[in-house]
């Protein structure tokens, strides 16, 4: 009883460390993008739709802002497979998707939008009977990524090290701030979905997965260069860590898993004789469950992004009828930024927990033992 | 439609970064960490088992010194209370004892002091019976110097016996 007192508190504790020490970036955060956004929207008619689309998609550039009719961007490598050939050069050469290069061009308009084609030439025009490249280009989402694996791989090292240089030592800093997250991710993630045996062999795969997704969802929240890029609100990132948990919960399956999805039992016979319904419900189970977990954070994260865009927008839609109103708005907006962005970071903490529970859970059901009771959960 | 159709080259980057990162935490970082926790968690249990143990020994310690004490003060007192009972009967004894020997000399000296008596009356009866021949000899003496005297006397006492 008092384990479990202790329990809870603790996960409320952490909860509110982790809220309070996001606290202040945010505030900030939020100033600098409205007024990045502020500079980047003088003269042109503002379109709010068309803006946070931009911000939310992927680019083959780093748009960070516009002065006068200056955009700062950071160029990113483009890289093309076409015709068994690979051409590479810096995104910087399609001038903002204004010319053409090497015969690729980033497409306007029409159904693919914001992919490179092929042109015709050395003109703009699209060539429209080639087949598309296949574009393997760093962009502004895969630059992301790389960052956030770069920062995931410094800071675990360097913990690991501290780890190892004062063993049996209590924790100290980064160290025991982490340490508090790997044991949650241990004692409440892991453990309680796998079994106090079996769960050290998943242990890398869900510690890995959270902070990839939780890493990348407060560096989403941050507007300033290196990071607010829409990482975890990509469904391409989604989908890759969804079909990592399906891969490994379908090989780590035993035999009590694919018995129960090929013949449940405790179900009556007539579900699966004449008609398999049973197993084609199971089997489609095994397929929505990765699903579910993909569209869940692609959902949530960009949801927020949208949410958190659309306020700074309405600053610029009421200052475009009178400057006035736009500054009065943009109080309430900035007010309601704020609000979103704290609700941001629970949301950042609960859907790396949820994605890493879920497929904890997911792989604790395909290597459970059934041994003498049916009932498991579904 | 292209928040939603996720690009192949994301997928792409995306796997081969992920699998990498996930070797090298999971070689370099996680199963560090993981041991070093376990480890310092063991250590722990272990230490506080250690000081649960030292604790219940410390009790049964203090406990059996408990015992030890009162037992030695229950010697005490039974030491205490058998020297107080020798010492009455000692007393109690000594007192007799000195009754006796007041009783036994006082009677030996009151048995002395009548011997002493009896001696000395015996004595002065003897003197007494000295002196009293003494001073009738010489009553007689010189009573019966004259003979008419001792006429006189004889007759007298002739005249007192009565033959009845």
């Amino acid at each position: 009883m008092k384990e479990l007192i202790y329990n809870n508190l603790r996960k409320g504790l952490l909860v509110i460390a982790i809220l309070s020490s996001a606290m202040l970036s945010p505030l900030f955060a939020n100033e600098t993008e409205q007024k990045s956004t502020e500079n980047g929207k003088e003269a042109e008619k503002f379109n709010a739709g068309e803006m946070i689309i931009e911000h939310i998609i992927d680019n083959h550039e780093w748009h960070i802002m516009k002065i006068g009719h200056t955009e700062v961007v950071v160029p990113l490598p483009v890289i093309l497979w076409s015709d068994g050939k690979l051409t590479t050069f810096f995104s910087s050469k399609f001038e903002h998707g204004h010319a053409s290069w090497n015969g690729f061009k980033i497409e306007q308009a029409k159904e693919n939008k914001g992919k490179i084609v092929k042109v015709i030439g050395d003109t703009m025009e699209t060539d429209k009977s080639a087949a598309l490249p296949l574009d393997l280009s760093i962009t502004k989402t895969v630059a992301a990524m790389l960052f956030s694996m770069l920062l995931l791989c410094i800071i675990f090292l360097y913990v690991a090290r501290q780890y190892a240089k004062k063993r049996n030592e209590a924790p100290k800093g980064l160290q025991n701030a982490l340490e508090v997250i790997i044991l949650f991710v241990r004692d409440d993630i892991a453990i309680p979905s796998m079994g106090p045996v079996k769960y050290v062999k998943y242990m890398p795969y869900l510690l890995t997965l959270f902070f990839f997704i939780f890493f990348n969802n407060l560096m989403g929240l941050i507007p300033i260069f290196p990071f607010g890029a829409n990482v975890t609100g990509n469904i391409a990132i989604t989908l890759v860590l969804a079909i990592f948990t399906f891969a490994i919960t379908t090989f780590s399956g035993n035999k009590a898993y694919w018995t129960h999805i090929v013949n449940a039992p405790g179900v009556p016979w007539w579900l699966k004789i004449p008609v398999p319904l049973m197993p084609i419900v199971e089997i489609i189970g095994v397929f929505t469950k990765p699903f579910v977990l993909m569209v869940r954070l692609f959902a949530n994260i960009t949801a927020g992004h949208i949410i958190m865009l659309g306020f700074v927008s309405l600053i610029f839609i009421f200052g475009n009828m009178a400057p006035a109103l736009g500054y009065g708005v943009s109080v309430v907006s900035v007010a309601f930024a704020i609000f979103m962005t704290m609700l941001e970071l629970l949301v950042a903490f609960i859907q790396a927990f949820v994605f890493t529970l879920l497929s904890a859970l997911y792989i604790g059901m395909a290597i459970e033992d059934h041994g003498h009771h049916e009932e498991h959960a579904h | 439609m292209e928040l939603v159709s996720p690009s192949i080259g994301l997928i792409f980057w995306m796997t081969l970064a992920f699998s990498l990162v996930l070797f090298i935490l999971g070689k370099f970082a996680w199963k560090p960490i993981m041991s070093a926790l376990n480890e310092r968690e063991s250590k722990i249990q272990d230490a506080l088992h250690a000081a649960n143990k030292a604790r219940e020994e410390m009790e049964t310690l203090k406990f059996s010194n408990e015992a030890l004490l009162k037992e030695a003060k229950d010697e005490r007192d039974a030491l205490m209370r058998d020297a107080r009972k020798v010492r009455e009967t000692l007393i109690e004894e000594a007192k007799l004892k000195a009754g006796e020997e007041a009783d036994r000399i006082i009677e030996s000296a009151r048995a002395s002091i009548e011997y002493e008596k009896m001696a000395a009356i015996t004595e002065l009866k003897n003197q007494l019976a000295t002196l009293s021949i003494d001073i009738a000899e010489r009553i007689l003496n010189e009573e019966l110097a004259k003979s008419s005297r001792q006429d006189e006397i004889i007759k007298k006492m002739l005249e007192e016996v009565k033959f009845n």
